[in-house]
C-alpha cells in the first residue's frame, strides 16, 4: 500500500499529461480523417476510430499494469524480454503473414501484430541493461561491438521482413550512444555522411568527388601542415571519396526501383505526381491548404475523401494540417518537442544507470519516429512508413510505445529506491 | 561519476530536438501561410464546378398547343488529370468510339486544360447514358452533365422557330453570359427571344473524393446558384392553320402569312419548302444542315422575310389610295381600256370600257392604272414628275413597303420602293417621266415586297387605314407583351379613301378574278398578282383579308414560278381563309388539288 501512494505521489505528471494529450489529438484526428457519415459516432467499432478507442483503453491498461510491476522487473529480465523478441522476430520470418509487401505481422483473428514494434522497446532495454553493468571499460572491444550487435541484430531481422521504415528506427540508438560518451564528432560525420550522400544523389558522385578535392586542398593551407596533419587529410579525403563512390554503386545496385524513385521525388529530381510523387504531393497540399488556422473540425476535404493514402496512420499529421492549419500543427510540434525535452531532462536526474540510458533511449526512438514521420508528410523526408507516436492510428505501435513511455516512468517512479 | 561531463549532453540532444522542430514549423509556416498554391490544389482536387443549364423556355401556339419542348441529353465531360488506369477499350465499347478517337479526344482535352473539365463527347441519348451510369465509378475524370435539346411534336414552323447552336467565339467575345460549348438560339424567334428563352445558368459545386464519387456538396450548397428556367413563350400563331398552311403549300416554292389585322398578330408564317424542325437538333444537325443548304430548291431560305417579289397586280390599290389622296382620282374619275391594244401598258383581261375606280380594281386594268399613276406623277400641285414622284413614294413606304416592318421575326429585309435619286442615277436628273417608271403602275420594275410585308398591307386594307406592326408572340411566361415596337402606324390616308378601295376589293371576289373561290357565308376583300420575273414563269400572288365587314384575318401567299394569281396563290389563300375562320374546309376538292399539285 506504501508504494501504490508512492506512485501517485511520484509519478512524473507532466509526462502523463503529454502522453494523454497526445493520445486523444491522435483519436480525434483519426475520426476526422477518416470520418464516415454513416457510422458518425466516435465509439463506432466498426471503424477505426471505434477500434482506436479500444487501443487507448487497453494502452492505458497496459500503462497501469507497467506501473504496477516491480521497477527491478524490467531491468532484470532485460535480456530475456529481448531474446523473446528475436525469436519472435524470427518467428514472424517463418510463420508471419504478408500485409503490403511487409511479411511482419501475425494475423490472429481479425487483429493483426507486428512484432517490430516490440522490438523497439526490448532492444531499449537490453541496451540500457549492458551499459548499466558494472565493469564497462569504454576502450574495450566488446563495450564497441555488443551494443552495435544489440542494435543491429533486430533491425537486421526487420531488414529481412521487408520493413525498411522500422529498420532504420535502430539507427536512433546512435543517440544513445552519444550520451554514453560516443564522440559528438560521429554525430557530425553522421550529418556529414548524409550531405555527401544528398548530394551524390543529386549532382552526381563526380562533381561531389572534385567538390571534396578542392574542399581538402582549401584546407591544406589553412591547417598546420604538419605530417600528421596532412595523413589526416589525406585519409578524410580518401574516406569522403570512397564514400561517395559508394553511395553511388549501392543505390544503382541495391536499392529498389520505388526507392529510388522516392529519392529522387524527394530531391527534386522527378516530378512524377501521379506515381511516387502522389503520397507527398497531396499530403502537401492537405497540409498546405489548411493555411493558418485550418478548414475547420471534419471539414478537411484531402483526408477525408482519401486524396491523402494512410491517412489515418502513416500520414495522420495531414489531417492536422488540413483542419488544424498551422496553429494546430504547431500545438502537436510544440507538444512532442516538450515530451521529448522533459523525458532527456527526467532520465538525467536518475540515480540509476540503467534508467537514464533507457530514458534516452525512450527520447531517441520518439525523436526519430517524430522526424522522420512529419518530414516526410512535409516533403523533407523521403517516404517511409512508419507511424507518428501515440497519433497514428493502430494497436501494437501504440501498445508498444505506451509501454515503452510507462517503462521509463515506472523508472522513474521508483528513482531514488533504484541505484 | 566518470559520466559527470558526458551529462552536459543533455544541452546538445534538447538543442537538435528544438532545432528540428523549429524547422519543421518554419517549413509548415511556408505551406502553409506563405505558400497558398496547396489551397488551390486542393480545391482543384476536390471541387467540381457543374454548370446547371437551365431548359429553355417551352413555346405554345396562341391555343396553348405545346409546339416546341426539351428532351434530357447528356454530354460527357472529362477532366484529364484524373483519368487513370481506366479500361479503355471498355469505355470505348460502351460508347461505341474507337480506340483511335478515344486518343484524340484525351489529347484535344488535355491540350485545352489538364484541369479543367472538358466536352469528351456531347448529346449521350439516355439510353448510352443509361449504360454508361452504372459504370461511371469505374472511369475516374470522367463526368456527364445533363442537357436539353429541342424537340418538336408536330413537325412545323421550322423557319418561325429557328433553331438553336453552340456559340461561337464571336458571341463569347461580345457577350460574357456565354461560355464554350453553352447553347444559344441561332436564327427566328429563338434568336429573336434568346434573353427570354434561354433563362440564367446555375452553378453547383459538388465535392468528389478520389475515386471521382460524389460525395456531398461544397459548404452545403451555400455557394451554388440555381439555374432558373427560360420563360415560356406563347405565340400568336394558330398550329392548326399553320400546319395546314404547310400541307397546302408542300411541293411549292413560295411563302403564305397570316395576321389578324386588329393586332397586327401574326397567325401563320411559312416558307415553303419547309423541313422538319427535328432535323436541326443535337448530334444529326451538322448532317442535315449541309444537304439543306445544297438542296437547290433552298429550304432554310426564309421565304417569308427574305423573299422578295415584285407585288404585280396586288400593289394596284397602293397607287388607287395615293391618287385619291392627292386629289388626281375620284370615285367618278373613268378611264377608257383598249384591251390587249392598249398603250403603254395593254390590257390582259376583257371588261367594259370606260371604266372606274371599282372595275378597274375588280377586273385589275392595266391601262385604268397606268393612267392614275400618270396622273400622280404629272400632278400641277406640285413642281414636276420628280417632286411628285417623291411624295407618291412617302405614300408607299408609310402603308409599309420599303422598310423593315420591325417584327419580333428573325432577320426581316426590306424590300424596295426605288427612290427618286435611283432613278437619277439611271437616267440622269430631270430626264425621267412618269412613262419612264410606268412599270411601277402595275407593281413591276424595281419595287419588291416580302410575302410579310404583303400581308401587313392586306390588315392595313382590312382596317382602313393602319397597322399594328406584325408580331408572332403574345405571352412572355405570364406576362401578356407589352412591346411599344408593335405600335399603330397609320397610313395617313382616310378612312373614306379606303373603304373605296375595299369596296373594288370585294367586288374582286364577288364578281372578278376570285369569284371561282368564294366562301360560303364568308365576304372576302382580295387581289391577285401574276408578277413577271426574271427568274422564269410569273410568281402567282395573292392578298386578301375576310371577312369584310369585321375582319379577323389578313393574309399574303405567294407561289413561286407558279403563274396566274388566281390559279395557286389565290385558292391557297381562300381555303386557309376558310380554316381559320369555320375550322374546316367545305371544298376537298380544291383543297385535294392545291395539296397534291407538286411544282418543283
Amino acid at each position: 500500500m506504501i508504494e501504490r501512494n508512492n506512485i501517485l505521489n511520484d509519478i512524473d505528471w507532466k509526462l502523463v499529461v503529454l502522453y494523454l494529450l497526445l493520445v486523444i489529438m491522435g483519436w480525434i484526428n483519426i475520426y476526422a480523417a477518416v470520418y464516415n457519415e454513416d457510422h458518425s459516432s466516435i465509439f463506432d467499432l466498426s471503424q477505426s476510430y471505434g477500434r482506436q478507442m479500444i487501443w487507448i483503453i487497453t494502452s492505458l491498461f497496459l500503462g497501469l499494469v507497467v506501473l504496477l510491476t516491480d521497477a527491478r522487473f524490467f531491468s532484470t529480465f532485460a535480456y530475456l524480454i529481448y531474446g523473446l523478441t528475436i525469436l519472435l522476430l524470427l518467428a514472424v520470418l517463418a510463420f508471419g503473414t504478408e500485409i503490403s509487401g511487409s511479411k511482419s505481422w501475425f494475423q490472429i483473428g481479425n487483429f493483426a501484430i507486428q512484432p517490430a514494434e516490440f522490438g523497439k522497446f526490448a532492444t531499449n532495454l537490453a541496451l540500457a541493461r549492458f551499459f548499466s553493468g558494472q565493469h564497462i571499460n569504454v576502450k574495450a572491444f566488446r563495450t564497441r561491438f555488443i551494443p552495435l550487435a544489440i542494435i543491429g541484430l533486430p533491425a537486421l531481422l526487420i531488414l529481412l521482413q521487408n520493413d525498411t521504415g522500422s529498420a532504420l528506427v535502430y539507427s536512433a540508438f546512435i543517440l544513445v550512444l552519444y550520451r554514453m560518451g560516443l564522440s559528438g564528432n560521429f554525430l557530425l560525420a553522421g550529418v556529414m555522411f548524409i550531405i555527401m550522400a544528398l548530394s551524390t544523389l543529386m549532382v552526381g558522385y563526380l562533381y561531389v568527388a572534385i567538390a571534396l578535392v578542392i574542399l581538402a586542398g582549401l584546407l591544406f593551407f589553412f591547417i598546420k601542415r604538419n605530417r600528421r596533419n596532412i595523413i589526416n587529410l589525406v585519409a578524410l579525403l580518401m574516406l569522403g571519396i570512397g564514400f561517395v563512390f559508394s553511395v553511388n554503386y549501392a543505390v544503382d545496385n541495391f536499392l529498389g526501383a520505388h526507392q529510388k524513385t522516392r529519392i529522387n521525388v524527394l530531391l527534386g529530381k522527378e516530378l512524377d505526381l501521379r506515381g511516387a510523387g502522389y503520397n507527398v504531393n497531396q499530403s502537401k497540399i492537405a497540409i498546405g491548404s489548411g493555411g493558418f488556422s485550418g478548414k475547420g473540425f471534419l471539414n478537411g476535404t484531402q483526408t477525408k475523401y482519401n486524396f491523402v493514402p494512410e491517412q489515418s496512420t502513416d500520414f495522420i499529421f495531414c489531417t492536422v494540417g488540413e483542419e488544424w492549419g498551422f496553429l494546430g500543427s504547431m500545438v502537436v510540434i510544440v507538444l512532442f518537442i516538450l515530451l521529448l525535452t522533459r523525458i532527456v531532462i527526467v532520465a538525467e536526474r536518475q540515480r540509476s544507470d540503467f534508467s537514464r540510458i533507457y530514458g534516452y533511449g525512450v527520447a531517441a526512438i520518439l525523436f526519430f519516429h517524430f522526424v522522420i514521420n512529419i518530414g516526410m508528410t512535409i516533403g523533407l523526408v523521403p517516404v517511409i512508413g512508419i507511424p507518428l507516436p501515440f497519433f497514428s492510428y493502430g494497436g501494437s505501435s501504440l501498445w508498444s510505445f505506451t509501454i515503452l513511455l510507462f517503462i521509463f516512468i515506472k523508472q522513474d517512479v521508483r528513482r531514488n529506491a533504484l541505484l | 561519476m566518470a559520466n559527470k561531463s558526458l551529462a552536459s549532453r543533455k544541452q546538445t540532444v534538447i538543442a537538435i530536438f528544438v532545432a528540428v522542430g523549429f524547422v519543421y514549423l518554419l517549413r509548415l509556416f511556408y505551406l502553409q501561410v506563405i505558400d497558398d498554391s496547396y489551397e488551390l490544389s486542393a480545391n482543384n482536387n476536390v471541387l467540381r464546378y457543374v454548370t446547371q443549364y437551365p431548359a429553355r423556355g417551352l413555346i405554345y401556339d396562341r391555343n396553348g398547343k405545346l409546339l416546341v419542348y426539351n428532351e434530357a441529353v447528356y454530354d460527357l465531360m472529362v477532366l484529364p488529370r484524373q483519368v487513370k488506369d481506366i479500361d479503355t477499350l471498355e469505355f470505348c465499347r460502351l460508347l461505341d468510339i474507337t480506340p483511335e478517337g478515344f486518343r484524340q479526344r484525351i489529347k484535344k482535352a488535355r491540350d485545352y486544360s489538364r484541369y479543367k473539365p472538358s466536352l469528351f463527347e456531347k448529346q449521350l441519348s439516355k439510353e448510352t447514358y443509361g449504360y454508361l451510369e452504372e459504370k461511371m465509378y469505374r472511369f475516374p475524370g470522367f463526368f456527364v452533365q445533363p442537357r436539353t435539346l429541342r424537340k418538336y411534336p408536330t413537325p412545323i414552323g421550322a423557319h418561325l422557330f429557328g433553331y438553336v447552336g453552340e456559340v461561337n467565339q464571336t458571341i463569347i467575345d461580345k457577350n460574357p453570359y456565354y461560355k464554350p460549348g453553352d447553347y444559344v438560339g441561332i436564327s427566328g424567334i429563338e434568336k429573336t427571344y434568346e434573353e427570354e428563352l434561354r433563362g440564367i445558368k446555375g452553378i453547383k459545386i459538388k465535392m468528389v473524393d478520389v475515386h471521382n464519387r460524389e460525395v456531398g456538396s461544397f459548404q452545403n450548397g451555400f455557394y451554388d446558384t440555381i439555374a432558373e428556367m427560360g420563360k415560356d413563350l406563347y405565340l400568336s400563331i394558330d398550329a392548326t392553320l399553320q400546319e395546314y398552311g404547310e400541307r397546302l403549300m408542300q411541293g411549292k416554292m413560295g411563302s403564305i402569312v397570316a395576321i389578324e389585322p386588329s393586332t397586327g398578330e401574326i397567325l401563320a408564317f411559312l416558307s415553303s419548302p419547309a423541313y422538319d424542325p427535328n432535323l436541326l437538333v443535337g448530334r444529326v444537325r451538322g448532317k442535315n444542315f449541309g444537304l439543306l443548304l445544297q438542296d437547290p430548291v433552298k429550304p432554310l431560305l426564309n421565304r417569308a422575310l427574305m423573299g422578295q417579289y415584285p407585288p404585280g397586280s396586288t400593289f394596284k390599290m397602293v397607287n388607287d389610295l395615293v391618287g385619291l389622296k392627292e386629289g388626281v382620282l375620284t370615285t367618278s374619275t373613268r378611264y377608257s381600256c383598249q384591251g390587249p391594244g392598249s398603250s403603254p401598258i395593254r390590257c390582259t383581261h376583257n371588261h367594259q370600257s370606260p371604266l372606274d375606280i371599282y372595275t378597274a380594281i375588280q377586273q385589275s386594268c392595266n391601262p385604268f392604272h397606268w393612267q392614275v399613276y400618270r396622273s400622280i406623277l404629272s400632278n400641277p400641285r406640285h413642281k414636276g414628275t420628280r417632286e411628285n414622284y417623291v411624295i407618291w413614294r412617302d405614300h408607299v413606304m408609310n402603308m409599309g413597303f420599303g422598310h423593315k416592318l420591325g417584327s419580333d421575326t428573325d432577320a426581316e429585309l426590306a424590300g424596295n420602293i426605288p427612290s427618286a435619286e435611283s432613278f437619277d442615277a439611271i437616267y440622269g436628273k430631270g430626264r425621267w417621266t412618269s412613262m419612264t417608271v410606268r412599270s411601277l403602275s402595275i407593281g413591276q420594275g424595281e419595287i419588291l415586297v416580302t410575302p410579310l410585308q404583303l400581308a401587313n398591307y392586306g390588315a392595313l386594307m382590312a382596317n382602313r387605314g393602319y397597322y399594328i406592326v406584325p408580331h408572332v408572340v403574345k405571352h412572355i411566361g405570364e406576362k401578356s407583351i407589352d412591346d411599344k415596337r408593335f405600335k399603330k402606324v397609320t397610313s395617313g390616308i382616310s378612312t373614306s379613301s379606303f373603304e373605296i378601295v375595299v369596296e373594288g376589293m370585294r367586288q374582286v371576289a364577288t364578281l372578278g378574278t376570285a369569284r371561282w373561290y368564294q366562301i360560303k357565308d364568308i365576304t372576302m376583300c382580295g387581289k391577285t398578282g401574276t408578277a413577271e420575273n426574271p427568274h422564269g414563269k410569273d410568281h402567282s400572288l395573292f392578298m386578301a383579308f375576310a371577312p369584310a365587314d369585321n375582319p379577323v384575318i389578313a393574309i399574303a401567299v405567294v407561289v413561286e414560278n407558279a403563274g396566274f394569281g388566281s390559279t395557286w396563290a389565290l385558292p391557297i389563300a381562300s381555303l386557309m381563309i376558310e380554316k381559320y375562320i369555320n375550322g374546316e374546309v367545305s371544298r376537298t376538292q380544291i383543297e385535294e388539288n392545291m395539296i397534291n399539285k407538286r411544282l418543283y
